[in-house]
């Protein structure tokens, strides 16, 4: 009966097409304006690093005392979200966990070998080789740099897959040399297409951004007094000159430890407070060790990755689909009731409630695919509207991915469906008696 | 057949209740053909819509073809409808939108039979009503009279035990109707069970047997002579 159902739905859109276009019409720009925001909020709140976003943790501790909590965040109550350069050292030779980076962004002045171009700068990440396994970073041409470099504070670096073919044409450059702030680095490896969404590794600036173009040993950045292009927050003694900065309690770097497993968690979690401990008997800290440490999807949420204003206008426009299957709901229930006659026929003829139920409710899923199609042509444009009114960080939000038509398809024909339902009842409900004696 | 027994009817409000059968009696048997007479407002189309199930009764009994209907659930009484019942409308009640093949094949679908099974009936009955070239024509494109044929053609095709026709002339010319109740009484010499309903005298005299209905209840036509049209009992 499904064909036969369907036969029907067709043939009766067909009959009407004024009143076809207008629920299509109605369910369409409901579908494009809710997917257009849903596409979005997605984006910002999918989970970048699926795979593994249960076993990276971002570690945080209480190095400035409960009486300047929120001094960074504007919330009571929390915890700095970057660290000190004495606490990421500490850590970071603790080897407490199965792998830990810490890392800040920095930017370099990029000197090309070739006269004509002229330098350019070039944004950077300072960071430890743990950092590309740890984030299953791709590569095209070579790999990491090795402990040894991280220990050498090695001139090396790691680039991109865009600045390897702006600087080198697309050519494999493992073991070329870049300069950078009039210094020689070798290439050792070139990564290939990776962009988390969010950027969770380092939420401060640019959370949708692209990842850096480049990737240098920390230890080598630190040597180098590269200055952080990021968020440096401080309290109290802000030190003197490079070494007073490293000594001091400013929060800059961020720091991120793979624990595969709920154990080793616990293990770090403990290990964090037993460091916050000694650190407080040392006399660094006057008040009550205080640590947290939250995988990446709690990170994503502590950091608010997606502002209340994307989640205020996903509601609103999701209040604006309502309003839209209401008015193609009322459409329908016109256009159903209009045909009660031939409803009483069928049932005179033995059709059962439930089989007048199925055939329309076909016919709003019907409606449902339909306005489905055009909201996602709408949704495209939508997206379109996005892309040229906003920033190009938001860009990278804005496209359409199979799983969002689908989303889209299914949302149309789910939500006509449901709002069928009542135009359904009551055609299901059309009394064959009254309508054969009306004829 | 078809027989019911104290039957009746009542329309209810907060404060009114009225009644459009009461204590209502009648018995068609198989094969007859009864025409149900009597004045606009009587309850001739109230009995038909019982009778075709398509309308709850309030209280007595209604025993279609053996099995007593009371209680059916909606499933029950829509497959006991397909399977058992022919209807024939005053006003064709043909689907604007489908075909004359299409039109038939409605009844034939909700019985669940087969493509081919479908399609041997659909020719059969087309066939038996004179419309065979007829198939792909829709309502608008056919007489009044080519109408109630299809009409007549839907109702044979589920090979009903009954046919309920309800004033099936009304809106026909006077050739148009003789033409249809010709066809009528052709079926019925082939032995269907045909109940008709029409205010009509001249139609009704061509049933086997007349009832009349006034105000929700069979009225022996003996008994109150100056209701008599013609002749009850029909050769």
């Amino acid at each position: 009966m499904f064909n036969y159902y369907l036969r029907l739905a067709l043939r009766s859109l067909k009959r009407n097409v004024v009143l076809t276009a207008l629920m299509i019409a109605a369910i369409g720009v409901g579908i494009g304006a809710s997917m257009t925001t849903l596409t979005v909020f997605r984006a910002m709140a999918s989970d970048p690093i699926p795979q593994k976003s249960a076993q990276l943790f971002e570690p945080q501790i209480d190095n400035w005392g409960p009486l300047k909590h929120g001094e960074v965040t504007g919330e009571s109550g929390s915890l700095p979200e970057q660290i000190s350069y004495t606490d990421a050292m500490a850590w970071m030779n603790a080897h407490a966990a199965r792998r830990q980076t810490a890392m800040y962004a920095t930017s370099l002045a990029l000197t090309p070998s070739n006269p004509e171009v002229r330098p350019f700068q070039v944004p950077a990440r300072a960071t430890f080789t743990d950092f590309f396994p740890m984030f299953d970073v791709p590569f095209l041409f070579g790999g990491p740099w090795s402990a040894a470099d991280d220990a050498d504070h090695a001139d090396v670096v790691v680039i991109t897959r865009e600045l390897n073919d702006k600087v080198f044409g697309g050519a494999n450059s493992v073991g070329k040399t870049v300069n950078l702030d009039n210094h020689d680095y070798r290439v050792v490896g070139v990564v290939d297409r990776w962009e988390p969404v969010p950027r969770f590794y380092d939420l401060n600036n640019d959370k949708y951004g692209k990842p850096e173009d480049l990737f240098l040993p920390f230890t080598r950045a630190i040597d180098g007094q590269m200055m952080m292009w990021g968020n440096n927050n401080c309290s109290g003694d802000v030190g003197v000159g490079w070494e007073g900065h490293l000594r001091s309690e400013c929060v800059w770097l961020q720091f991120w430890a793979e624990l595969p497993t709920s154990a080793d968690a616990a293990r770090y979690r403990s290990y964090l407070n037993n460091y916050a401990a000694e650190q407080q008997r040392a006399g660094r800290f006057h008040w009550p060790p205080h640590t947290e440490l939250h995988d990446v999807r709690e990170w994503l949420v502590y950091q608010h990755a997606v502002s209340d204003e994307v989640r205020i206008l996903v509601l609103v426009s999701f209040s604006f689909l309502s309003v839209c299957l209401l008015n193609a709901m009322g459409l329908m229930l016109a256009k159903l009731l209009g045909r009660a006659g031939d409803i009483g026929v069928r049932r005179a003829l033995g059709a059962s409630r439930a089989a007048i139920f199925g055939q329309c409710l076909i016919e709003s899923a019907v409606i449902g695919l339909a306005g489905g199609l055009l909201g996602l042509a709408l949704t495209a444009l939508g997206l379109l509207g996005l892309r040229s009114l906003l920033s190009d960080e938001v860009n990278r939000l804005a496209h359409l991915s199979p799983v969002d038509v689908g989303i889209a398809v299914l949302l149309a024909i789910v939500a006509t469906t449901i709002a069928g339902l009542y135009p359904t009842w009551r055609a299901a409900h059309v009394q064959p008696a009254w309508q054969l004696k009306a004829q | 057949m078809l027989k019911m027994t104290h039957l009746s009817k009542a329309y209810r409000t907060e404060v009114v209740e009225t009644y459009a059968l009461r204590d209502f009696s009648i018995h068609v048997r198989e094969g007859e053909f009864v025409a149900v007479t009597g004045p606009s407002g009587s309850g001739k189309t109230t009995f038909l819509t019982i009778a075709g199930l398509l309308e709850e009764f309030s209280g007595g009994e209604y025993q279609l073809d053996g099995a007593d209907v009371r209680g059916l659930n909606d499933n029950q009484r829509s497959r006991l409808r397909n399977e058992k019942i022919g209807f024939i409308f005053q006003a064709f009640n043909l689907i604007a939108d489908l075909n004359v093949q299409d039109n038939i094949d409605v009844p034939l679908r909700y019985r669940g039979l087969n493509g081919a099974e479908r399609r041997r009936r659909i020719q059969e009955s087309l066939a038996r009503v004179g419309l065979s070239a007829r198939a792909r024509h829709y309502p608008a494109e056919l007489s009044g009279g080519q109408q109630q044929r299809v009409a007549i053609a839907r109702a044979l095709a589920g090979s009903p035990r009954l046919l309920l026709a309800d004033e099936p002339t009304g809106n026909l010319d006077t050739q148009m109707a003789r033409g249809v109740m010709d066809l009528l009484e052709e079926l019925h010499r082939d032995g269907a069970t045909i109940v008709m309903v029409t205010h009509d005298p001249e139609l009704a005299i061509r049933a086997q047997r007349e009832v009349h209905i006034v105000d929700g209840q069979v009225i022996d036509l003996a008994a109150h002579p100056r209701l008599i049209v013609g002749v009850q009992t029909h050769a």
